[in-house]
Protein backbone atom coordinates (compact mmCIF):
# COMPACT_ATOMS: atom_id res chain seq x y z
CA UNK A 1 0.00 0.00 0.00
CA UNK A 2 2.66 2.31 0.96
CA UNK A 3 4.45 1.28 -2.41
CA UNK A 4 1.77 1.83 -4.34
CA UNK A 5 1.24 5.97 -2.42
CA UNK A 6 4.83 6.27 -3.16
CA UNK A 7 4.31 5.16 -6.96
CA UNK A 8 1.02 7.56 -7.06
CA UNK A 9 3.12 10.43 -5.85
CA UNK A 10 6.09 9.50 -8.22
CA UNK A 11 3.93 9.48 -11.25
CA UNK A 12 2.02 13.26 -10.01
CA UNK A 13 4.89 15.03 -9.52
CA UNK A 14 6.21 13.85 -12.94
CA UNK A 15 3.41 14.89 -14.48
CA UNK A 16 3.34 18.09 -12.71
CA UNK A 17 6.72 18.38 -14.47
CA UNK A 18 5.85 17.64 -17.77
CA UNK A 19 2.65 19.70 -17.39
CA UNK A 20 4.79 22.90 -16.06
CA UNK A 21 7.45 22.01 -19.26
CA UNK A 22 4.43 22.11 -22.17
CA UNK A 23 3.53 25.62 -20.40
CA UNK A 24 6.06 27.23 -20.53
CA UNK A 25 7.52 26.30 -23.90
CA UNK A 26 4.17 26.69 -24.92
CA UNK A 27 4.19 30.55 -23.29
CA UNK A 28 7.40 31.02 -25.65
CA UNK A 29 6.57 29.32 -28.94
CA UNK A 30 3.33 31.82 -28.60
CA UNK A 31 4.97 35.22 -27.03
CA UNK A 32 7.68 34.69 -30.46
CA UNK A 33 5.47 34.71 -33.36
CA UNK A 34 3.21 37.52 -31.41
CA UNK A 35 6.38 39.47 -31.21
CA UNK A 36 7.65 38.80 -35.10
CA UNK A 37 3.72 39.68 -36.40
CA UNK A 38 3.38 42.80 -34.36
CA UNK A 39 6.66 44.37 -34.96
CA UNK A 40 6.57 44.22 -38.86
CA UNK A 41 9.91 44.77 -39.00
CA UNK A 42 10.36 41.58 -40.84
CA UNK A 43 9.96 41.26 -44.35
CA UNK A 44 6.33 39.02 -45.07
CA UNK A 45 8.17 35.67 -46.27
CA UNK A 46 10.36 35.36 -43.20
CA UNK A 47 7.61 35.99 -40.88
CA UNK A 48 5.30 33.80 -42.50
CA UNK A 49 8.12 30.96 -42.02
CA UNK A 50 8.85 31.92 -38.38
CA UNK A 51 5.05 32.00 -37.51
CA UNK A 52 4.70 28.57 -39.22
CA UNK A 53 7.47 26.79 -37.50
CA UNK A 54 7.20 27.97 -33.98
CA UNK A 55 3.21 26.95 -34.73
CA UNK A 56 4.72 23.43 -36.10
CA UNK A 57 7.17 23.23 -33.07
CA UNK A 58 4.54 24.07 -30.55
CA UNK A 59 1.87 21.73 -31.75
CA UNK A 60 4.48 18.71 -31.11
CA UNK A 61 5.18 20.13 -27.89
CA UNK A 62 1.36 20.28 -27.18
CA UNK A 63 1.42 16.63 -28.22
CA UNK A 64 4.15 15.40 -26.23
CA UNK A 65 3.62 17.17 -22.62
CA UNK A 66 -0.57 17.54 -23.02
CA UNK A 67 -1.22 14.36 -25.22
CA UNK A 68 1.36 12.32 -23.76
CA UNK A 69 2.24 10.75 -27.02
CA UNK A 70 5.37 9.45 -27.44
CA UNK A 71 7.18 6.44 -29.46
CA UNK A 72 5.87 3.25 -27.41
CA UNK A 73 3.72 0.48 -27.91
CA UNK A 74 1.07 2.13 -25.93
CA UNK A 75 0.74 4.89 -28.63
CA UNK A 76 1.76 3.58 -31.93
CA UNK A 77 -1.97 3.20 -33.11
CA UNK A 78 -2.91 6.54 -32.01
CA UNK A 79 0.37 7.63 -33.97
CA UNK A 80 -1.20 5.66 -37.02
CA UNK A 81 -3.89 7.34 -36.99
CA UNK A 82 -2.81 10.52 -36.49
CA UNK A 83 -0.41 10.03 -39.54
CA UNK A 84 -3.44 8.74 -42.13
CA UNK A 85 -5.08 12.39 -40.96
CA UNK A 86 -2.23 14.02 -41.77
CA UNK A 87 -1.76 12.71 -45.29
CA UNK A 88 -5.37 13.43 -46.06
CA UNK A 89 -4.82 16.86 -44.64
CA UNK A 90 -2.20 17.46 -46.75
CA UNK A 91 -3.99 15.74 -50.00
CA UNK A 92 -7.22 18.72 -49.10
CA UNK A 93 -5.32 22.02 -48.28
CA UNK A 94 -2.50 21.38 -50.58
CA UNK A 95 -4.72 20.17 -53.34
CA UNK A 96 -6.75 23.04 -53.27
CA UNK A 97 -4.41 25.19 -53.16
CA UNK A 98 -2.94 23.38 -55.87
CA UNK A 99 -5.85 23.50 -57.87
CA UNK A 100 -7.44 27.00 -56.97
CA UNK A 101 -4.11 28.24 -57.86
CA UNK A 102 -4.09 27.22 -61.37
CA UNK A 103 -7.53 28.16 -62.48
CA UNK A 104 -6.60 31.23 -61.64
CA UNK A 105 -3.30 31.56 -63.40
CA UNK A 106 -5.72 30.26 -66.52
CA UNK A 107 -8.45 32.74 -66.28
CA UNK A 108 -6.17 35.41 -66.57
CA UNK B 1 -2.19 2.65 -21.01
CA UNK B 2 -2.93 -0.02 -24.18
CA UNK B 3 -0.05 -2.12 -23.27
CA UNK B 4 -2.04 -5.94 -22.97
CA UNK B 5 0.75 -7.20 -20.39
CA UNK B 6 0.63 -4.20 -18.14
CA UNK B 7 -3.81 -4.59 -18.37
CA UNK B 8 -3.02 -7.85 -17.02
CA UNK B 9 -0.34 -7.22 -14.46
CA UNK B 10 -2.83 -4.64 -12.89
CA UNK B 11 -5.54 -7.41 -12.28
CA UNK B 12 -8.28 -5.55 -14.04
CA UNK B 13 -7.97 -6.82 -17.86
CA UNK B 14 -11.76 -5.64 -18.98
CA UNK B 15 -12.46 -2.36 -17.24
CA UNK B 16 -8.69 -1.12 -18.35
CA UNK B 17 -9.25 -2.58 -22.17
CA UNK B 18 -12.55 -1.10 -22.33
CA UNK B 19 -10.93 2.46 -21.12
CA UNK B 20 -8.34 1.98 -23.41
CA UNK B 21 -10.84 1.10 -26.81
CA UNK B 22 -12.98 3.77 -25.93
CA UNK B 23 -9.81 6.47 -26.09
CA UNK B 24 -8.65 4.73 -28.81
CA UNK B 25 -12.51 5.40 -30.48
CA UNK B 26 -11.84 8.76 -29.49
CA UNK B 27 -9.07 9.54 -30.70
CA UNK B 28 -10.47 8.42 -34.35
CA UNK B 29 -13.25 11.19 -33.76
CA UNK B 30 -10.81 13.80 -32.75
CA UNK B 31 -8.63 13.30 -36.49
CA UNK B 32 -12.37 12.93 -37.96
CA UNK B 33 -12.38 16.16 -36.91
CA UNK B 34 -9.52 17.44 -37.73
CA UNK B 35 -10.04 16.54 -40.83
CA UNK B 36 -13.63 18.55 -40.58
CA UNK B 37 -11.08 21.40 -39.79
CA UNK B 38 -8.76 21.31 -42.61
CA UNK B 39 -11.47 21.64 -45.49
CA UNK B 40 -12.24 24.84 -43.63
CA UNK B 41 -8.60 25.79 -43.35
CA UNK B 42 -8.37 25.08 -47.31
CA UNK B 43 -11.63 27.14 -47.93
CA UNK B 44 -9.79 30.28 -45.91
CA UNK B 45 -6.61 29.24 -47.45
CA UNK B 46 -8.38 29.66 -50.67
CA UNK B 47 -10.89 33.08 -50.33
CA UNK B 48 -8.66 34.66 -47.52
CA UNK B 49 -7.37 36.96 -50.03
CA UNK B 50 -10.55 38.36 -51.80
CA UNK B 51 -11.33 41.29 -49.58
CA UNK B 52 -13.98 42.74 -52.00
CA UNK B 53 -12.97 46.12 -51.25
CA UNK B 54 -13.80 45.41 -47.51
CA UNK B 55 -10.99 45.27 -44.48
CA UNK B 56 -8.04 42.94 -44.86
CA UNK B 57 -6.96 41.45 -41.68
CA UNK B 58 -4.18 43.79 -40.56
CA UNK B 59 -7.44 46.37 -40.40
CA UNK B 60 -9.52 44.40 -37.83
CA UNK B 61 -7.43 42.43 -35.94
CA UNK B 62 -6.47 43.19 -32.27
CA UNK B 63 -3.13 41.19 -31.85
CA UNK B 64 -2.58 42.28 -27.93
CA UNK B 65 -6.35 41.21 -27.58
CA UNK B 66 -5.94 38.09 -28.58
CA UNK B 67 -2.92 36.97 -27.35
CA UNK B 68 -4.75 36.98 -24.10
CA UNK B 69 -7.40 35.22 -25.34
CA UNK B 70 -4.82 32.48 -26.64
CA UNK B 71 -2.77 32.49 -22.94
CA UNK B 72 -6.55 31.64 -20.99
CA UNK B 73 -6.69 28.30 -23.62
CA UNK B 74 -3.55 27.87 -23.06
CA UNK B 75 -4.12 27.77 -18.93
CA UNK B 76 -6.77 25.85 -19.05
CA UNK B 77 -5.01 22.96 -21.08
CA UNK B 78 -2.04 22.98 -18.44
CA UNK B 79 -4.49 23.12 -16.01
CA UNK B 80 -6.15 20.00 -17.61
CA UNK B 81 -3.17 18.09 -17.47
CA UNK B 82 -3.11 18.79 -13.23
CA UNK B 83 -6.89 17.47 -12.97
CA UNK B 84 -5.66 14.61 -14.97
CA UNK B 85 -3.16 13.58 -12.54
CA UNK B 86 -5.59 14.60 -9.65
CA UNK B 87 -7.75 12.04 -10.85
CA UNK B 88 -5.28 9.35 -11.37
CA UNK B 89 -4.23 9.91 -7.59
CA UNK B 90 -8.09 9.36 -6.88
CA UNK B 91 -8.37 12.75 -5.43
CA UNK B 92 -11.83 14.23 -5.77
CA UNK B 93 -11.78 17.45 -4.53
CA UNK B 94 -8.47 18.56 -6.24
CA UNK B 95 -10.56 17.63 -9.46
CA UNK B 96 -13.34 19.50 -8.75
CA UNK B 97 -11.44 22.33 -8.28
CA UNK B 98 -8.85 22.60 -11.15
CA UNK B 99 -12.48 21.84 -13.38
CA UNK B 100 -13.98 24.69 -12.22
CA UNK B 101 -10.74 27.03 -12.76
CA UNK B 102 -10.43 25.23 -16.30
CA UNK B 103 -14.29 26.16 -16.96
CA UNK B 104 -13.88 29.88 -15.96
CA UNK B 105 -11.04 30.07 -18.47
CA UNK B 106 -12.76 28.80 -20.96
CA UNK B 107 -15.53 30.24 -20.40
CA UNK B 108 -13.34 33.69 -20.61
CA UNK B 109 -11.89 32.82 -23.82
CA UNK B 110 -15.46 32.35 -25.29
CA UNK B 111 -16.76 35.77 -23.95
CA UNK B 112 -13.29 37.33 -25.51
CA UNK B 113 -14.41 35.61 -29.21
CA UNK B 114 -18.04 36.96 -28.87
CA UNK B 115 -17.20 40.39 -27.90
CA UNK B 116 -14.26 40.17 -30.57
CA UNK B 117 -17.13 38.73 -33.24
CA UNK B 118 -19.87 41.41 -31.58
CA UNK B 119 -17.44 44.43 -32.47
CA UNK B 120 -16.33 43.59 -35.94
CA UNK B 121 -20.36 42.99 -36.44
CA UNK B 122 -21.30 46.09 -34.92
CA UNK B 123 -18.38 47.83 -37.23
CA UNK B 124 -20.48 46.15 -40.50
CA UNK B 125 -17.64 43.74 -40.69
CA UNK B 126 -20.48 40.86 -41.11
CA UNK B 127 -19.94 37.48 -42.67
CA UNK B 128 -21.60 38.28 -45.85
CA UNK B 129 -19.13 41.89 -46.50
CA UNK B 130 -16.62 39.22 -48.06
CA UNK B 131 -15.08 36.00 -49.12
CA UNK B 132 -12.27 36.35 -46.59
CA UNK B 133 -14.78 37.58 -43.58
CA UNK B 134 -17.27 34.31 -44.46
CA UNK B 135 -14.15 32.04 -44.57
CA UNK B 136 -12.88 33.73 -41.10
CA UNK B 137 -16.25 33.81 -39.71
CA UNK B 138 -16.77 29.79 -40.59
CA UNK B 139 -13.26 28.67 -39.36
CA UNK B 140 -12.53 30.47 -35.90
CA UNK B 141 -17.03 30.32 -35.30
CA UNK B 142 -16.90 26.48 -35.68
CA UNK B 143 -14.00 26.05 -33.40
CA UNK B 144 -15.78 28.69 -30.78
CA UNK B 145 -18.80 26.08 -30.90
CA UNK B 146 -16.42 23.31 -30.27
CA UNK B 147 -15.10 24.92 -26.91
CA UNK B 148 -18.84 25.80 -26.17
CA UNK B 149 -19.46 22.57 -26.36
CA UNK B 150 -16.50 21.33 -24.76
CA UNK B 151 -17.85 23.42 -21.42
CA UNK B 152 -21.27 22.39 -21.82
CA UNK B 153 -19.51 18.54 -21.50
CA UNK B 154 -17.23 19.60 -18.66
CA UNK B 155 -20.30 20.84 -16.72
CA UNK B 156 -21.92 17.31 -16.86
CA UNK B 157 -18.48 15.80 -15.96
CA UNK B 158 -18.56 17.94 -12.72
CA UNK B 159 -21.94 17.06 -11.66
CA UNK B 160 -21.05 13.39 -12.74
CA UNK B 161 -17.84 13.74 -10.06
CA UNK B 162 -19.80 15.18 -7.31
CA UNK B 163 -22.33 12.74 -7.43
CA UNK B 164 -20.96 9.40 -8.25
CA UNK B 165 -17.14 9.85 -7.51
CA UNK B 166 -14.18 9.06 -9.96
CA UNK B 167 -15.83 5.68 -10.44
CA UNK B 168 -14.10 3.70 -13.63
CA UNK B 169 -16.47 5.27 -16.25
CA UNK B 170 -16.33 8.71 -14.83
CA UNK B 171 -12.23 8.86 -15.07
CA UNK B 172 -12.95 7.37 -18.28
CA UNK B 173 -15.30 9.83 -19.75
CA UNK B 174 -12.87 12.45 -17.79
CA UNK B 175 -9.70 11.21 -19.82
CA UNK B 176 -11.83 11.69 -23.22
CA UNK B 177 -12.73 15.10 -22.24
CA UNK B 178 -9.21 16.18 -21.51
CA UNK B 179 -8.15 14.74 -25.10
CA UNK B 180 -11.19 16.56 -26.77
CA UNK B 181 -9.77 19.92 -24.58
CA UNK B 182 -5.94 19.78 -25.45
CA UNK B 183 -7.05 19.31 -29.00
CA UNK B 184 -8.98 22.16 -29.46
CA UNK B 185 -5.97 24.22 -27.89
CA UNK B 186 -3.57 22.39 -31.05
CA UNK B 187 -6.04 23.53 -32.90
CA UNK B 188 -6.36 26.80 -31.67
CA UNK B 189 -2.61 27.28 -32.56
CA UNK B 190 -3.23 26.44 -36.47
CA UNK B 191 -5.98 29.17 -36.15
CA UNK B 192 -3.84 32.25 -34.34
CA UNK B 193 -0.75 31.70 -36.59
CA UNK B 194 -2.62 31.14 -39.88
CA UNK B 195 -5.59 32.96 -39.79
CA UNK B 196 -4.52 36.12 -37.40
CA UNK B 197 -0.65 36.37 -37.31
CA UNK B 198 -0.22 35.68 -41.14
CA UNK B 199 -3.29 37.76 -41.73
CA UNK B 200 -0.88 40.51 -39.88
CA UNK B 201 2.40 39.94 -40.44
Amino acid sequence: MAARRMDTSGTESRGWHSSIVGFVLSLFLTAAPFALAMSGRMSRPIAVAGIASAALVQIAVHLKFFLHLRDSPSSRWDILALIVTVLIIILFVGGSLWIMHNLNYRMM
Amino acid sequence: MRNPAAAIQTGEHSGHETASNQAFGFWIYIMSDLVLFSVLFATFAVVGGNYAGGPRGKDIFDLPYLFGETMLLLMSSTVFGLATLAAQAGRRRAVLWRLAIIFLLGLGFIAMEIGEFRGMILAGNRPERSAFLSAFFTLVGTHGVHVLLGLVWMAAMMCQISVRGLTVPVRSRLARLGMFWHFLDILWIGIFSIVYLMGVA
